[in-house]
C-alpha cells in the first residue's frame, strides 16, 4: 500500500517545472564545486566562487517559494512517506552516502581537498581562497570551506523553512536566530577576530556561541595559553567559556527550557532543524531506540568530562603558570561533581528513578578514574593513557565521526536529529538541568489525546 | 480465572484491556477483525497524505500487547449467546466469556441511495477503507463527497493532497450549520473553497450512475438534475454504531447497544463503550451516541474499574472538541449551539483575515458562560474547564481571556481586540 505510488500515474508527487530548475541550479553549483576538487582550472575565480554559492543558495530558495508560496499558511508535510529522498528510500540512502563520503574525506582525507601541508593549498580549498582572504585575510582551510557551505546550507534552507512555516511565529523567529548566530558568531567573527592577530598577539579561533562540552577542545593547552597570552580579551574569553557552561547555562536553561540553546543557538540544532528538516520523520521512536540513547548520551558525557580533565589535568603543574595545581584541580572536579549527585540524589530522587542508574554508574566511573589519575599518573601519562590519546580518540569517535558522518551525514537515512539524541553532551547536560531544576514544562492540551499524538510523531526534538 | 473478552480493538477497547491488566491478572481477549494491533483511527488521513506510514499509526510497538499478557484476535464475531457467555466467530469457532465488553465502533452511513454499493463508492473509516482508497484513486479524474461533516473535510482535504479535483455535496445550506453558528460555518465553506474544492450547498444526492463493469461513472445531484461524471463517490454522511451482529442476541438495542451509567447493558456482565454504546439519555446536553475519540477513552477506563471492583459511572465532563479543517483548527469547550437556545446570546468575533474567529454563548438573564467555539486560536482545555465549573460569568471569561490562551509563544493575539469588540457589541450590563 505504501510502495505503489509510482504506479499510480498520480502526479502529484512529481516537481513541478520551477522546481525541476531550481534544483537544477542548486546541483550545478555543487557540479562545480566538485570540478573545482578535482584541480579545474577557472580563469577568474573570485567570480566563479561568488557565482557557485550564490546558485547553491538561490536554488535552495527557489525550491521553497516554487513549493510553498502558492500554498495556504500551515503545516505542509505531504507525500513526504512517498518519495524516496525523505522516506530512507534509494535517494535518501544515496544522498546519505555522498555527505557522508564527504564528511570521511573533509575529516580524514583533507589532501583530496587539496589541503597542502607543504605548499599552496590546491582544489576546492584553494578555490574558496578569494572569499576566505576577503574575510580574515588568510588562505582558506577545509574548516573554512565547510563553515561556508554550513552556513549557506543554514542560512538557504533556513527561509525555506521560514517558508514552510510563515503560520508559526515561534517557528519564523526561532529560525531567524539560529541563521543570525550561525553567519554572526559561527562564521564571521571567528573570522575578523583572525585580522586581530599578528606576530605578537594571538587568539585562538573562537565561536563563542560554542559551549564546553561542545567544543570539547576549548580548554586545550594550546588555547587556554594562547588566551592567557593575549591579555584581557584572552582572559575574558576564557573566562567566559567557563562562566557560559557554570553560569550562563544553568540561568537561561532554568528560565526557558533547554530549547534555548538547542533550537535557538546551536549550529548543530540549526543544521538539524534546516537542511535536515525534511528528514525528521525518519527519527527512529521506538523503545529500544530510546533506550539505546540513554546508554550512549550519557556514556558520552562521561567520556567528554574524563577526557577534558585528563587534558587539563596533563599540562597543569608543568611549570609555574597556571594558577591552579593537579591535586586541586582533581579535587575540585571530584567537589563539584559530588555535591551535583548528592544535591540530586536528596531532593530529586523521585523526578530522576529512572536514570538514577545512570547518574551512578558515571558518577562511579568519573570518580574512579580521578582516583586513577592522582595515583596512577606519571611520565607525561594520565592514569594509564596519554591524555593526547583520549582527546584524540575523542576527538575522531565523537568530534567526527559521530556528529559529522553519522549525525550530519545520515540525515537522509536516520533522521535529522541523531547526534542531538544520542551523542550530544551539551544537549544531555542541559536536559539534566531543565529537569533539575526548570520552570519550562512541555505542556499539553486536554484530552485530544489524537492530536498530541500526531504532533509528537512530526515533532521537534529537544 | 475470570475471562474478560473485548470485542473491537479501537481506543475504547484498548483502554479498556490497558487499564484492567493495570489493576489485575485476569485473562483479557480482544477481538477486532479490522487490524491485527491497534491504531490511531484520527490519523488514518496521514497515511494517505504521506505524513505517515501506516506503522506510525500504532501508539504502541507490537511487543506490547504480549509482554503485558493481551491475548489477541483477528476474527469477526458473527454472534453472542448471553444466555450461554458464548460467542460465535464467523470461522464457526467459539469462544467463551465471563464478561465481555463490545467496543466494535461505528461504520459510515449508507441511506439507500440507488448505486451505494456500486465499484468507487466507498466511506473512510477504516483500514481497508483506506487501502481501497488507494486503489480507487488510481487514475482518479474527479470524486464527488457526499455528506458535510468532518469526515467529509478530511477526505476532501486527503484527495486534495494527490490533486484530485473533488466535487462536495452538501446538504445543509452552509458547511456544518447543523453544530456551527452561521459566522463561522461562513469561514469553512470559505476556506473549502480556498483550496480549489468545488463545494455545492444545499446539494443532495439523488443517485450514483453505473458504467457497464458495475463501477461508478457520476452522480446526479437531487435539486438541479445535473449529472457529475466521477471516479469516485466518497460516502461521509455520518456513522452508525456496528450492532448488526448484535441483532437477535437478546442484548437491548436502539441506535447503538443500549447501556446505563455504568457502561452495563441488559446484561449484568456485558458492557459497552465507544462509539457503539448508547446511553439511555443523554448526559447533560450531550447525544446518547458520542462518535469521539476521548469519550471512547474515559468509557474504556471506567468500565475496567468497574470491572476490577472499583464501580464507578461514566461521567465525561464538560462538552468539549477539537478539530482541523484543512488549515484551519477548531475547538470547542461547553455548549455553542448553531442559534442560541431561549435566554441565551452569541458574541461573535472575526478576524479580518477570515481565517480565526470566536463565538462565545452565555445566558442573557444571569450573564452564565455556557461554551466558547474559537478558530484558527488555540485555548488551553483545563482553563475553560474550571471556568465551566465554576460557573463564571461571560464578562469573566472576556476579561481572563488571555489566561486561556494556548498558543505558541510570540504569536499575535487579540484578547484586546476580543475585549474592545465586546465591549462595544455589550451596552455595559445594567
Ligand atoms: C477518518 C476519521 C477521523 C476522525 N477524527 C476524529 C477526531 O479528530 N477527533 C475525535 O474525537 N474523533 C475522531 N474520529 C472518531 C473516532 O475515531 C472514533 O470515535 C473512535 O475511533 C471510536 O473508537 P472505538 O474504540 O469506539 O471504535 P473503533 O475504533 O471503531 O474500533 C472498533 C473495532 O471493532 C471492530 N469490530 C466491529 N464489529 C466487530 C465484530 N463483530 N467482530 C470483530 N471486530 C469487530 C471494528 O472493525 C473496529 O476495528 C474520527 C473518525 C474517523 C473515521
Amino acid at each position: 500500500m505504501e510502495n505503489n505510488m509510482s504506479l499510480t500515474g498520480d502526479v502529484s508527487t512529481s516537481l513541478s517545472i520551477s522546481q525541476k530548475l531550481a534544483v537544477f541550479l542548486g546541483m550545478a553549483g555543487l557540479f562545480i564545486l566538485t570540478l573545482a576538487s578535482f584541480n579545474i582550472n577557472f580563469p577568474n575565480r573570485t567570480l566563479w566562487l561568488y557565482t557557485t554559492l550564490a546558485a547553491i543558495g538561490i536554488g535552495v530558495i527557489w525550491f521553497a517559494q516554487a513549493t510553498y508560496a502558492n500554498k495556504t499558511e500551515g503545516i505542509k508535510n505531504d507525500h513526504i512517506w512517498f518519495k524516496s529522498i525523505t522516506n530512507g528510500g534509494v535517494l535518501g540512502w544515496i544522498a546519505g552516502l555522498v555527505l557522508t563520503g564527504f564528511y570521511i574525506v573533509l575529516y580524514f582525507y583533507p589532501e583530496y581537498l587539496g589541503l597542502n601541508a607543504e605548499g599552496e593549498n590546491t582544489g576546492i580549498i584553494a578555490f574558496f581562497d578569494p572569499l576566505s582572504k576577503l574575510l580574515s585575510g588568510n588562505p582558506a582551510s577545509q574548516w573554512f570551506v565547510y563553515g561556508t557551505l554550513y552556513t549557506i546550507a543554514i542560512l538557504s534552507f533556513g527561509i525555506k523553512f521560514i517558508w514552510k512555516y510563515r503560520h508559526n511565529k515561534y517557528e519564523r523567529l526561532r529560525t531567524f536566530s539560529v541563521m543570525f548566530f550561525q553567519l554572526s558568531f559561527a562564521f564571521l567573527i571567528p573570522e575578523f577576530m583572525q585580522r586581530l592577530n599578528s606576530d605578537n598577539f594571538s587568539l585562538p579561533y573562537y565561536d563563542l556561541k560554542n559551549i564546553w562540552p561542545l567544543n570539547y577542545y576549548n580548554f586545550e593547552q594550546y588555547r587556554v595559553d594562547s588566551m592567557i597570552n593575549a591579555g584581557d580579551i584572552g582572559i575574558a574569553m576564557l573566562l567566559f567559556g567557563i562562566a557560559s557552561i557554570f553560569i550562563i547555562t544553568p540561568i537561561l536553561t532554568y528560565k526557558y527550557g533547554k530549547r534555548w540553546y538547542c533550537s535557538w543557538v546551536c549550529g548543530c540544532g540549526g543544521l538539524a532543524e534546516t537542511a535536515g528538516d525534511p528528514f525528521r520523520q525518519l527519527s527512529d521512536k521506538s523503545q529500544s531506540a530510546w533506550k539505546i540513547e540513554r546508554w550512549v548520551v550519557h556514556s558520552v558525557v562521561v567520556f567528554v568530562v574524563l577526557m577534558t580533565t585528563a587534558v587539563i589535568y596533563s599540562y597543569l603543574g608543568e611549570d609555574g603558570k597556571y594558577w591552579l595545581n593537579r591535586t586541586s584541580f582533581l579535587i575540585g572536579v571530584a567537589v563539584l561533581l559530588t555535591s551535583v549527585f548528592a544535591l540530586v540524589m536528596i531532593f530529586k530522587r523521585n523526578e530522576f528513578q529512572k536514570d538514577a542508574k545512570f547518574g551512578a554508574i558515571g558518577y562511579l566511573a568519573i570518580i574512579l578514574s580521578l582516583i586513577g589519575f592522582h595515583f596512577l599518573s606519571g611520565e607525561g601519562k594520565v592514569f594509564l593513557f596519554e591524555a593526547e590519546a583520549l582527546r584524540s580518540t575523542y576527538g575522531v569517535l565523537i568530534g567526527a565521526i559521530f556528529s559529522g558522518v553519522i549525525g550530519t551525514g545520515f540525515y537522509p537515512v536516520f533522521g535529522n536529529r541523531v547526534w542531538c539524541r544520542f551523542g550530544c553532551p551539551m544537549a544531555a547536560i542541559l536536559g539534566f538541568q531543565q529537569r533539575l531544576f526548570s520552570r519550562f514544562r512541555i505542556t499539553t492540551n486536554g484530552g485530544s489525546a489524537s492530536l498530541a499524538e500526531i504532533v509528537l510523531r512530526i515533532a521537534r526534538w529537544g | 480465572m475470570e475471562h474478560i473478552v473485548i470485542i473491537g480493538n479501537g481506543i475504547s477497547g484498548i483502554t479498556a484491556a490497558r487499564h484492567i491488566r493495570k489493576q489485575s491478572d485476569r485473562r483479557i481477549t480482544v477481538i477486532s477483525s479490522e487490524s491485527d494491533h491497534f491504531f490511531s483511527r484520527t490519523a488514518l488521513m496521514y497515511v494517505y497524505m504521506g505524513h505517515m506510514k501506516w506503522d506510525h499509526l500504532k501508539p504502541y510497538e507490537d511487543w506490547f500487547w504480549e509482554k503485558n499478557r493481551i491475548q489477541l484476535k483477528n476474527a469477526y464475531v458473527s454472534q453472542v449467546q448471553p444466555e450461554i457467555n458464548q460467542l460465535t466467530f464467523s470461522s464457526g469457532e467459539i469462544m467463551l466469556y465471563d464478561k465481555l465488553i463490545i467496543a466494535t465502533g461505528s461504520s459510515y452511513n449508507k441511506f439507500g441511495w440507488k448505486g451505494q454499493d456500486l465499484d468507487g463508492v466507498q466511506g473512510m473509516v477504516t483500514k481497508q477503507d483506506l487501502e481501497l482508497l488507494e486503489e480507487n484513486t488510481k487514475n482518479c479524474r474527479r470524486a464527488v463527497i457526499v455528506g458535510g461533516g468532518l469526515i467529509g473535510s478530511e477526505l476532501a482535504e486527503m484527495l486534495s493532497t494527490r490533486k484530485i479535483p473533488v466535487t462536495f455535496l452538501v446538504r445543509e445550506t452552509s458547511f456544518w450549520n447543523g453544530v456551527l453558528p452561521p459566522g463561522e460555518s461562513e469561514i469553512i465553506n470559505n476556506h473549502i473553497r480556498e483550496h480549489h474544492i468545488d463545494l455545492r450547498l444545499s446539494s443532495n444526492l439523488k443517485e450514483i450512475l453505473s458504467d457497464e463493469n458495475g463501477r461508478v461513472k457520476g452522480v446526479i445531484v437531487e435539486e438541479t438534475g445535473e449529472e457529475i461524471a466521477c471516479d469516485l463517490v466518497g460516502l461521509t454522511a455520518g456513522v452508525s454504531p456496528n450492532i448488526s451482529f448484535l441483532k437477535d442476541s437478546g442484548i437491548e438495542l436502539d441506535k447503538g447497544v443500549k447501556v446505563n451509567r455504568s457502561l452495563q447493558t441488559n446484561y449484568e456482565n456485558i458492557y459497552a463503550i465507544g462509539d457503539c454504546a448508547e446511553q439511555h439519555e443523554g448526559i447533560g446536553d450531550r447525544k446518547s451516541v458520542e462518535a469521539v475519540w476521548y469519550t471512547g477513552r474515559m468509557m474504556g477506563e471506567v468500565v475496567a474499574q468497574t470491572i476490577c471492583g472499583n464501580p464507578m459511572k461514566y461521567n465525561p465532563g464538560h462538552w468539549f472538541n477539537s478539530a482541523k479543517f484543512f488549515d484551519i483548527e477548531y475547538q470547542t469547550y461547553g455548549w455553542v449551539f448553531p442559534e442560541p437556545r431561549d435566554g441565551e446570546a452569541h458574541f461573535h468575533w472575526q478576524h479580518e483575515d477570515g481565517q480565526k474567529c470566536i463565538t462565545i454563548n452565555y445566558q442573557e438573564e444571569s450573564r452564565k458562560f455556557v461554551g466558547i467555539n474559537t478558530f484558527g486560536i488555540r485555548m488551553r482545555h483545563e482553563t475553560f474547564d474550571t471556568w465551566l465549573t465554576e460557573e463564571r460569568s461571560v464578562d469573566y471569561v472576556i476579561e481572563n481571556l488571555k489566561q486561556a490562551n494556548f498558543d505558541p509563544e510570540f504569536y499575535d493575539t487579540y484578547e484586546a481586540e476580543i475585549q474592545q469588540s465586546f465591549n462595544k457589541h455589550q451596552p455595559v450590563a445594567q
